[in-house]
């Protein structure tokens, strides 16, 4: 089991004929992820090769759900067009709409956010990573070769952060790895993701990565406290971070006293979160609770 | 700042008094004469409580108007230096209320703050008298309709001889925050003048970045270069995403949570080091070549703060080869203008044959540790014994 992506996943890509949109078509074909086709306006009708594979580009989201039966799609469209492309995807009625794009306008995000409210779409990002369920689907950008499958959930904010701990907990392995994304906005929240893991039976414990900026460390940690059973270890980054910055994402600011990594600390904490102060000793007390069960 | 706020407003049609820029008291006079009258003289910087601080003088006559733009000149304000007074005239408020819109981000929407209370922080506001402060939600599709401006100006319980003025009002500062994709449109003072005109008195806008970026090339203007860090200029201008910091520890990363996370790991390890702490924020993201390296490399090494260097790289996408030969070449196009200990750790993709060109490379001022946390020990170790 996993959370929103199995080996039975059709994925198709918006933006798969741009340049990092072939790349990472490319990268994710490699992986053994079920690629069935991209979307572009202009090249509707043509195929393109990638990673060995010959896939259709039809006009709209729409058409490639029809032809192909694709229940996922992966967006690499350019900021400026992300709005546009969400909505496309939202009205085909996708199931799964992961954004990667990085820079999208946060009123753009805001909006799309609203549109998603009673639509059947779950939308992961944008500027994210992506999800990974190993061994089976990669829908975004995630190495597909730093861990395996296994019992641990994880859900970041961060994707370099995600590769790490993947990377640290590698001797273990995940159900599915999701990167959420570090806007102020964003679809998938920490609280889907737990929710998630907490109802998929493979899970046995949960890893949550969180930021500075912000208060949805904290409301996840509520969550934690009133719903989630399994273990869950935290990290979250920051504590050095100066008031008033943008620390590389675009949601990774401490505004005045709040969004600071301490008040995130203490929450979680307070909620039963064993939390690590270094990536390296979160996956330590990670070790620590699946070693013990 | 506020008289670039006060351009955003009128460009939108707010009611507001633009007044005029001086960067020297010589200016100010001239201002406040031609003006004639009572005038106003205000320190421009980005920090509220300009008025608690001495930055805001009320000048009778141009005399004053110049002395008290001599004294505001200068003067730092929250760590910021003022460079440029703003010179209005007096508009004495009858009533002084608050209006804002801002992203709000726990409810993935927008917000509007208004209360009849204005003229204070509105944090006060909220601690001495919630009652006074309304906090609306807008609908992020259909946004502020005249309907919508209704409800706010009903809701803030403006005065009934001002709810026509104050609908429109609403409604101009919607198309601020809309049109210039802003994430804070904040009026306050939203001043009642004699007459029953409502105007803008005092305002601040933020602006979102990535819209910035992609759909707003005018409001680079907004950018004032000369109160940037030099360094950070610097960074930005080679189109490096850096932050500098009070540390000795430089820090080069790939993403942003990494170098966040790896800020906080060489703080942990300088408490065993003398205090060292990290000197910045650079996150180079994927694309860590030789060039991005020894620009990255090359900001840091000239900050004279740093006396050792931590690059800290997982390879995800990027492979570790690339980050190795990218250091490499760094350290080529450097020469001798490398003079810092670097320590680094790379892990993650082709690992091995990065770390066997850096052993091969076995340049004096490299040193390789495989963790994470025993690199920030070492990086720690060397700043503090420089």
């Amino acid at each position: 089991m996993s959370i929103y992506l199995n080996k039975d996943s059709k994925i198709i890509v918006q933006g798969m004929t741009g340049g990092m949109g072939a790349k990472h078509t490319t990268l994710m074909v490699e992986s053994g992820a079920n690629i069935v086709g991209g979307v572009n306006a202009r090249k509707a009708g043509t195929t393109v090769e990638l990673g060995g594979k010959e896939l259709p580009v039809f006009g709209t989201v729409e058409e490639a759900m029809k032809e192909t039966g694709a229940d996922v799609s992966v967006a690499f469209v350019p900021p400026a067009f992300t709005k546009d492309a969400c909505i496309e995807a939202i009205d085909a009625e996708i199931p799964l709409l992961v954004v990667i794009t990085e820079g999208v306008p946060v009123l753009d995000t805001a909006e799309v956010v609203a549109y998603l409210e009673g639509k059947s779409t779950r939308m992961i990002g944008p500027n994210c990573p992506g999800i990974i369920t190993p061994e089976e689907s990669l829908a975004g950008i995630t190495p597909h070769t730093i861990a395996g499958k296994g019992p641990i959930g994880l859900v970041s904010k961060s994707g370099t952060l995600t590769y790490q701990m993947m990377y640290e907990l590698k001797d273990f392995g995940f159900t599915t790895a999701i990167g959420i994304g570090g806007d102020p906005i964003i679809g998938t929240t920490h609280i889907d993701a737990l929710e998630a893991f907490e109802n998929d039976p493979e899970t046995k414990a949960i890893v949550m990565i969180g930021e500075i900026g912000g208060d949805a460390e904290e409301r996840a940690a509520a969550y934690i406290k009133e719903h989630v059973t399994k273990p869950v270890v935290g990290y979250v980054a920051g504590f050095t971070a100066p008031e008033g910055k943008t620390m590389g994402h675009a949601g990774a600011i401490v505004s005045g006293s709040s969004g600071t990594a301490q008040a995130k600390k203490e929450a979680l904490e307070a909620a039963g979160v064993k939390v690590g102060k270094t990536p390296s000793e979160t996956a330590a007390l990670m070790r620590a609770i699946l070693n013990e069960g | 700042m506020e008289f670039q706020a006060k351009e955003l407003f009128a460009k939108h049609g707010v009611a507001t008094t633009l007044g005029v820029v001086a960067e020297t008291p010589e200016a100010a006079r001239a201002a406040a004469e031609e003006m004639g009258g009572v005038t106003v003289v205000k320190a421009q910087v980005k920090a509220g409580g300009r008025g608690k601080a001495g930055g805001v003088k009320i000048a009778k006559t141009a005399d004053e108007a110049e002395s008290y733009a001599r004294d505001i000149l200068g003067m730092e304000i929250k760590g910021l230096t003022v460079n440029r007074v703003l010179v209005t005239p007096a508009t004495p408020p009858v009533e002084e209320y608050y209006f804002s819109f801002l992203l709000d981000r726990s409810n993935r929407s927008h917000l509007c703050i208004a209360s009849v209370e204005g003229g204070v922080e509105i944090e006060e506001v909220a601690k001495t008298n919630p009652e006074a402060v309304r906090q609306i939600r807008i609908d992020a599709i259909e946004g502020v309709t005249p309907e919508k401006a209704a409800a706010i100006v009903d809701e803030a319980k403006f005065p009934a001889e001002l709810r026509d003025q104050a609908i429109e009002m609403v409604q101009k500062l919607w198309q601020v925050y809309v049109q210039e994709d802003a994430t804070l449109v904040e009026v306050n003072p939203l001043a009642r003048l004699e007459g029953d005109k409502l105007e803008a008195l005092d305002g601040k806008v933020s602006l979102d970045d990535n819209a910035s970026e992609v759909r707003h090339p005018d409001h680079e203007q907004f950018e004032i270069r000369e109160e940037a860090d030099p360094l950070e200029a610097k960074a930005k201008d080679k189109g490096l995403n850096y932050v500098k910091l009070d540390g000795q520890v430089g820090i080069i990363g790939n993403g942003a949570g990494l170098v966040m996370s790896t800020l906080d790991v060489v703080a942990y390890a300088g408490e065993a080091h003398g205090g060292v702490k990290p000197a910045n924020f650079l996150d180079i993201g994927g694309g860590a070549n030789a060039q991005v390296m020894a620009d990255g490399l090359d900001v840091i090494l000239n900050d004279e703060q740093v006396k050792s260097v931590f690059v800290n790289v997982f390879g995800g996408i990027t492979a570790c080869d690339e980050v190795a030969n990218g250091i490499k070449g760094a350290l080529e196009i450097l020469g001798d203008s490398a003079t810092k200990p670097l320590v680094v750790r790379l892990d993650g993709n082709n690992v091995d044959k990065g770390r066997a060109i850096l052993d091969e490379l076995n340049h004096p001022l490299v040193t390789q540790v495989d963790t994470m946390d025993g690199a920030a020990d070492k990086a720690a170790e060397l700043a503090h014994q420089a």
